[in-house]
């Protein structure tokens, strides 16, 4: 017997998250009808959604010649063909409508002089399969995903979409396989509550706070892969954790690629623009995974800035205070007060930060998650995921800039769709037995009155440091190994857990105990799926195996974490038809920029 | 009959909090005072002490107060995420100022750093203010594109550079909430006054040359209270950590009605 009263919800969808992807799937439910609740642990335009700077790609042409087939190319290209090429051909394809979609929701978007949406150049994005470079790149200034997240959220208020905000999802209420709802804590008033729906769309971001020094808000816990994992089911291509080329030194603060994209410049402690040698053609525009390396590189032969010469400057004040006010104030600022550098006379200190998982749930281009039993895979009935949480998958094993906010747009899309045409409005929901609600309940209670010696800022601090040491940007199967052992002891000290709040209300010691569980969990199946890849791709260099390797490794990795902490792993095949007529499959190449 | 006594567990009773002293071998020390107040207690708010030593702390006031709550006492509650001044959840009263803790540096004030709830609102627990009512006037002025006209079949609605540029600062607010808690005619009128995030918010909608409901917002907004309670205190554009000017904004809407009434 429980001794939370838990309050019942009933509803069509209950969709987790409300960033970028869970505001536009929120607003497409409730535009069709569907009783949807969208829960969210933070204010929804608080979502880190609202930290993207540079923009969304869309192959609009506005600002030059353009194609989707173009940006289809690109994506494939940049995923070092572990992406799915019917699901990049599906986005790509989409990305026009998506972004003309938000320009008629009101987004403010930056423009050109005949009055079009202005686009930019962004890294790895080409036209004519390579050959040129595209200003594909849509931007409202530098606070783009600003300008989104506030458009979407205004949109769901138009449609008066259902929010709970400032509740935490705990666990996904699983029964004979599918998925029947969600239980969430309501942090203000300290109340459980319990949401029955037809169907779950996870859209929780990514786990960059795995990691010690990372782009990522506090917030971005990954809570709903941690409640996957907690289900039962897999998570997908974890191993591939994007490092963003400009992340302030020391702060963690995000520069975004827009910068290189109007023109800036990186530069080594010898003036030498040193990308030229890396990426002859697209130089500073090349993928973030090469120029990372490239970084990491320069700094480790002893080329790096600064006194101890661990990072690189980059360079905008060649491109003058106009171009500076007009194109990229919100990182004049940010540098301003983070870095304390007037952009317009000197460079800014950057290095490698975490920025990106392109890992994540495994679904389809419905939005509909996946798992792999018997050597057989199947749907989860009842669950779906999209956004930085969900593995489509469209980045494979690196995601380009710009391409993750149309992700968001264009699946949030897709599964809201999906929902209309398979649900029908006030379908009854089965009541699932109490012996499903009661291990739930009780792992929240036990968390709840956790009375060991270990704070939760303690264990995760080990666990972050872990991680930025052993799954950085290049790998090998020692520091792999050191990992994987670190964070079995990190999991373990879990059990001695020491909880210090008691309250109820807006419990955030407690909040950010079970959301250290999910990045532990997430730790795991992200440092024991790079040492189980013995190959370098996109994001994962391993130094002990340099080489790509189609022949055994062109295959997602899927990896299942139990509660003792262990790992085991299967496979999904890549999908190398684009299952369309209007664009051919790009066949493996050897990547160079 | 009207309380106007605080509930018992909500009034100040003068008496100091607790004071956790800094290691002993901390060169920089700086004390924070923060307020905490816990709703399940029946002990009334208290200001505590705490000794940091800026040596050992990042620089801005959020990285004293995550310090504080990872290495001292976890039961200092408060809001935050991005940390780096765009999402606007850590905004709350420092050194007297209502402002984004993730963006203001210690250095820049002097003596103990005195952290408060946002000013005027009712107090969820320590520094987290509720803000229900501050998203609801947001919401009541439909901040959605309203046009007078279906989209083109075919592309963009097409705006030219120089208007854009008139909703392209109204449009960056993060919704803090620091310029409406820091107006004195807010703190009078909140539950009629729409206060200057609400405000700027329909402003930004009346400037975009998209929006055909320019007429209707202003009528909406023609109210003795939810726009004329605004006195050009100014406190707003004063307080704002984005250095937007909700000032500048109301003072239009004034002179738009002003005209429209000509």
């Amino acid at each position: 017997m429980s001794p939370y009263p838990v309050i019942e919800h009933r509803i069509d969808v209950a969709v987790v998250g409300a960033g970028g992807a869970g505001l536009r799937a929120t607003l497409g439910l409730a535009e069709a009808g569907l009783d949807t609740a969208c829960i969210t642990k933070v204010f929804p335009t608080r979502s880190h959604t609202v930290a993207a700077q540079g923009g969304i790609s869309a192959a609009l042409g506005n600002m030059g010649d353009d194609d989707w087939r173009f940006h289809f190319y690109d994506t494939v290209k940049g995923s070092d063909w572990l992406g799915d090429q019917d699901a990049i051909a599906y986005m790509c394809r989409e990305a026009p409508a998506a972004v003309i979609e938000l320009e008629h929701y009101g987004l403010p978007f930056s423009r050109t002089e005949d009055g079009r949406i202005y686009q930019r150049p962004f890294g790895g994005m080409t036209t004519h399969y390579g050959k040129g470079i595209a200003q594909r790149t849509c931007a409202a200034a530098d606070r783009t995903g600003h300008a989104m997240l506030h458009t979407l959220y205004q949109q769901s208020l138009k449609h008066r979409a259902q929010f709970f905000i400032e509740y935490f999802a705990i666990d996904l209420i699983m029964h004979e396989g599918a998925c029947v709802g969600v239980l969430a804590l309501d942090m203000a008033a300290g109340t459980l509550h319990r949401f029955l729906a037809q169907a779950t769309i996870l859209a929780t971001g990514g786990y960059g706070r795995a990691y010690f020094s990372c782009t990522s808000a506090h917030t971005c816990t990954g809570d709903g892969n941690g409640m996957v994992l907690r289900a039962g089911l897999p998570l997908q291509d974890m191993e591939f954790v994007q490092f963003h080329p400009t992340g302030i030194y020391g702060a963690g603060c995000l520069i975004t690629e827009g910068v290189r994209g109007e023109g800036g410049i990186l530069r080594n402690s010898e003036g030498e623009r040193f990308m030229e040698r890396y990426a002859p053609n697209a130089r500073d525009l090349a993928s973030r995974d090469v120029v990372s390396r490239a970084m990491t590189i320069e700094i480790r032969e002893g080329r790096g800035v600064g006194a101890l010469r661990d990072h690189l400057y980059l360079h905008l004040e060649h491109l003058g205070a106009d171009v500076i006010a007009k194109r990229l104030p919100g990182i004049a600022e940010t540098a301003k007060i983070f870095a304390n550098v007037d952009v317009t006379r000197a460079p800014i200190p950057v290095q490698p930060t975490v920025h990106y998982n392109m890992g994540g749930i495994p679904c389809n281009v419905n939005g509909q998650a996946l798992t792999r039993e018997g050597g057989s895979e199947r749907i989860v009935p009842g669950l779906m995921a999209i956004g930085e949480a969900a593995c489509v998958s469209v980045h494979g094993a690196n995601r380009l800039g710009s391409n993750s906010l149309l992700d968001l747009v264009v699946f949030g899309r897709a599964a809201a769709a999906h929902c209309a045409g398979s649900l029908r409005p006030g379908a009854a929901i089965a009541e699932p037995p109490t012996r499903v609600m009661d291990p739930l309940l009780a792992r929240f209670d036990r968390f709840r009155s956790a009375a060991g010696n270990r704070p939760a800022a303690v264990l995760r601090d080990a666990m972050q440091r872990a991680m930025q040491r052993d799954a950085a940007v290049f790998r090998t199967a020692d520091t792999l190994a050191e990992g994987c052992e670190a964070l079995a002891g990190s999991f373990a000290a879990l059990r001695e857990l020491k909880i210090s709040d008691r309250s109820l209300v807006f419990n955030t010691d407690l909040v950010e105990a079970l959301e250290l569980d999910n990045l532990l969990r997430q730790s795991l199946a992200t440092i024991h799926s790079a040492r189980n890849r013995t190959e370098s791709r996109g994001a994962h260099a391993r130094e002990d195996f340099p080489a790509r390797d189609d022949a055994n490794w062109m295959k997602h990795s899927l990896a299942w974490v139990n509660d003792a902490g262990q790992v085991r792993f299967d496979y999904r095949p890549v999908e190398r038809d684009t299952r369309s007529g209007d664009v051919e499959a790009i066949p493996p190449q050897i990547r160079a920029y | 009959m009207a309380q106007f006594r605080l509930p018992a567990n909500s009034r100040y009773d003068g008496r100091p909090g607790r004071h956790h002293p800094a290691a002993a071998d901390a060169a920089r020390v700086r004390q924070f005072r923060v307020y905490r107040w816990d709703p399940d207690s029946p002990a009334p708010p208290r200001v505590d002490t705490y000794d940091i030593d800026l040596d050992r702390c990042g620089p801005m006031v959020l990285d004293a107060l995550i310090k504080i709550k990872n290495e001292v006492d976890a039961t200092v509650t408060f809001r935050r995420s991005c940390r780096e001044g765009i999402c606007g959840s850590c905004a709350m009263n420092i050194d007297g100022v209502n402002t984004l803790a993730c963006t203001q540096p210690i250095d820049a004030i002097s003596g103990a750093v005195r952290v408060f709830p946002l000013p005027h609102l009712p107090v969820v627990k320590d520094l987290v203010p509720d803000l229900t009512q501050f998203y609801a006037q947001y919401a009541a002025v439909e901040p959605w594109l309203k046009s007078a006209t279906a989209p083109p079949a075919a592309g963009e609605r097409r705006q030219a550079p120089a208007d854009q540029e008139h909703i392209d600062r109204p449009s960056a607010c993060i919704l803090c909430a620091c310029c409406s808690t820091s107006c004195p005619s807010y703190w009078w009128n909140s539950d009629r006054f729409l206060g200057p995030a609400a405000l700027l918010a329909s402003y930004r909608w009346i400037v975009d040359t998209r929006d055909g409901a320019q007429a209707e917002r202003l009528a909406e907004l023609d109210e003795a209270f939810k726009l004329y309670r605004c006195h050009t205190i100014m406190n707003c554009t004063e307080s704002c950590p984005k250095d937007l000017n909700p000032a500048r904004a109301i003072a239009d809407i004034k002179r738009r009605i002003l005209e429209r009434d000509e």
